[in-house]
């Protein structure tokens, strides 16, 4: 089952500013909670976000302690040309996820 | 700090035995105090005023003439139930000897201490108790108005919207789509989506096997979670989705036209929409003063007084009332407390701390109950906090007999209820 949920329009006029969602299954554990006997639960988070169009990289975030679980992303970027868009998410623990979607530009 | 059960019920008489003078009957003059809407809340309040001390006048001010009760109208919903066993009359609380208005409250004078009815009529109180329960909070969702309502219903006020969920099941034809949209926290009682979701999946087993449930949730958690994900994995496996807001399941718009459910993520078009909104104090709360940017009410966890204005109370729905739900119980729990309070002010004394309570039953299927109970005391954060230990919720892995006893429990219940508020 995919972990992570992306929107992206299938059709977009050339030159449109397009709205694009990704929602990503993750507990972020901040690394800084201690269990019941007070040993440190250790950081498990995402690091990383980077979305590239046709190889280029349109956007990127880094991510750190203080980002909630299952982290919702929502950026724009132009549509310039039919393609794909690659998503990938890496973290803590070797975490690491990719999607794509593509995009018809008219 | 540990109560004896013996003290604890002692709690709720307290005041009934301190028939100390009252300053304003030293004065010549009963305290008045009025108290709006007659829900659990409210006519629980009413009637435990009268009791506590019957030489103040109470005001009961509420425009209904028949109370339709929301426990137990998903089991109308799903075909289980008549409406007509929902609904009470107020004639056992008027012979009590309350003062019952039949009008709408629409405003209050803080200062001169008197709401506003409907037809321009005011009454002066000494102190009020607003039970107004919850209005929805239209536009909140988007597309989502009073018109949307007659097509998508919410029927999370009892009555007409009910029975309009209701024909439009039962109108459907076998292989339909139902949608259920559940919204963020806080909302009128938190296990009522899911326990709806139960009824309507068991109408749709038995009566439309080849239909589907949906559940989009604007959260991750909910009431009772795990019990009901036990149940509908062994009931209705295949038949009843829940979709949380980590897989998308959150609700932004909805479209009347279609039927059609937006989320960021995707639409989905269904034959049966029922769309839990958002939600807020009902509206006298906005009039009076009470209700904070969130919509609901702060309050005293002692008295239940307004944070906001002196002298006016906030119970039920309507209330902050910490870790305690929007619930019947709860509603009636925090009128005992409240009206014992007043009583107690009315009479120059300090109210004490309390001790409150909240049991509810949800049912999975017409012969399989669920139930959580809690205990609830003010912190020293000054809200109301789950007492440590006490409370819970039904074994995780009862047999199906106990599951069984528990739904006969569930109606014992309502009866009980209805009839210490109503009968």
């Amino acid at each position: 089952m995919a972990s992570a949920l992306i929107n992206v329009p299938p059709r977009a006029k050339r030159g449109e500013i397009v709205e694009i969602k990704t929602l990503i299954s993750h507990v972020m554990e901040t690394g800084f909670r201690r269990t019941q006997v007070g040993a440190v639960i250790p950081r498990n988070i995402i690091r990383r976000f980077v979305c590239s169009y046709n190889g280029a990289e349109v956007f990127s975030a880094d991510l750190h302690p203080a980002i909630s679980a299952n982290p919702f992303i929502v950026f724009s970027t132009i549509a310039t040309e039919s393609g794909t868009l690659a998503f990938e998410w890496t973290g803590d623990n070797g975490f690491s996820v990719k999607e794509t979607a593509a995009i018809t530009v008219e | 700090m540990k109560t004896s059960r013996r003290d604890f019920l002692k709690l709720g008489l307290a005041v009934s035995s301190a028939l100390v003078p009252l300053p304003a009957i030293a004065q010549g003059a009963a305290p008045r105090v009025v108290v709006v809407g007659g829900g659990f809340a409210g006519a629980s309040c009413a009637r435990a005023l009268h009791q506590a001390e019957p030489r103040i006048a109470v005001t009961l001010v509420e425009p209904n003439a028949t109370f339709t009760a929301c426990p137990f109208s998903n089991a109308v919903i799903a075909g289980l139930r008549e409406l007509g066993a929902q609904q009470f009359t107020y004639e056992r609380v008027a012979a009590d000897g309350i003062t019952l208005v039949r009008a709408a409250a629409t405003g209050v004078d803080v200062a001169a201490r008197s709401v506003s009815l409907a037809d321009g009529a005011r009454l002066a109180y000494d102190r009020l108790v607003l039970a107004p329960g919850i209005d929805i909070r239209w536009g909140a969702l988007a597309g989502y108005d009073e018109a949307a309502a007659a097509q998508m219903p919410h029927a999370w006020r009892a009555g007409e919207q009910t029975l309009l969920l209701r024909r439009q099941l039962e109108a459907m034809d076998d292989g339909g789509l139902v949608v259920i949209s559940a919204p963020a926290n806080p909302f009128r009682c938190p296990p009522g989506p899911y326990e709806r979701a139960s009824l309507i999946a068991h109408y749709l087993k038995t009566k439309k096997p080849k239909s589907k449930l949906l559940v989009l949730d604007a959260k991750d958690a909910f009431s009772k979670q795990r019990l009901f994900q036990a149940a509908w994995a062994e009931l209705y496996p295949g038949l009843l989705e829940w979709v949380p807001l980590s897989k998308g399941g959150a609700v932004t718009s909805v479209d009347v036209a279609t039927r059609t459910l937006v989320t960021d993520f995707g639409r989905h078009q269904a034959n049966v929409a029922n769309i839990i909104p958002p939600q807020k104090a009902g509206r006298i709360a906005d009039a009076a003063g009470v209700a904070d940017r969130t919509g609901w009410c702060p309050i005293d966890p002692v008295t239940f007084e307004s944070k906001l204005q002196p002298r006016i109370h906030v119970i039920g729905d309507a209330a902050i009332a910490g870790a305690m739900p929007k619930s019947a119980f709860a509603a009636n729990s925090q009128a005992k407390t409240c009206a014992a309070a007043v009583a107690t002010l009315l009479t120059g004394g300090t109210p004490s701390t309390p001790k409150l309570i909240n049991t509810c039953y949800s049912l999975v299927a017409p012969d399989y109950g669920i139930s959580v109970a809690g205990v609830y005391q003010p912190s020293p954060g000054g809200q109301l906090a789950d007492v440590p230990g006490a409370g819970g919720v039904s074994p995780a892995d009862a047999p199906r007999a106990t599951r069984a006893a528990e739904a006969v429990l569930a109606e014992a219940w309502f009866r009980t209820i209805t009839a210490e508020v109503f009968g």
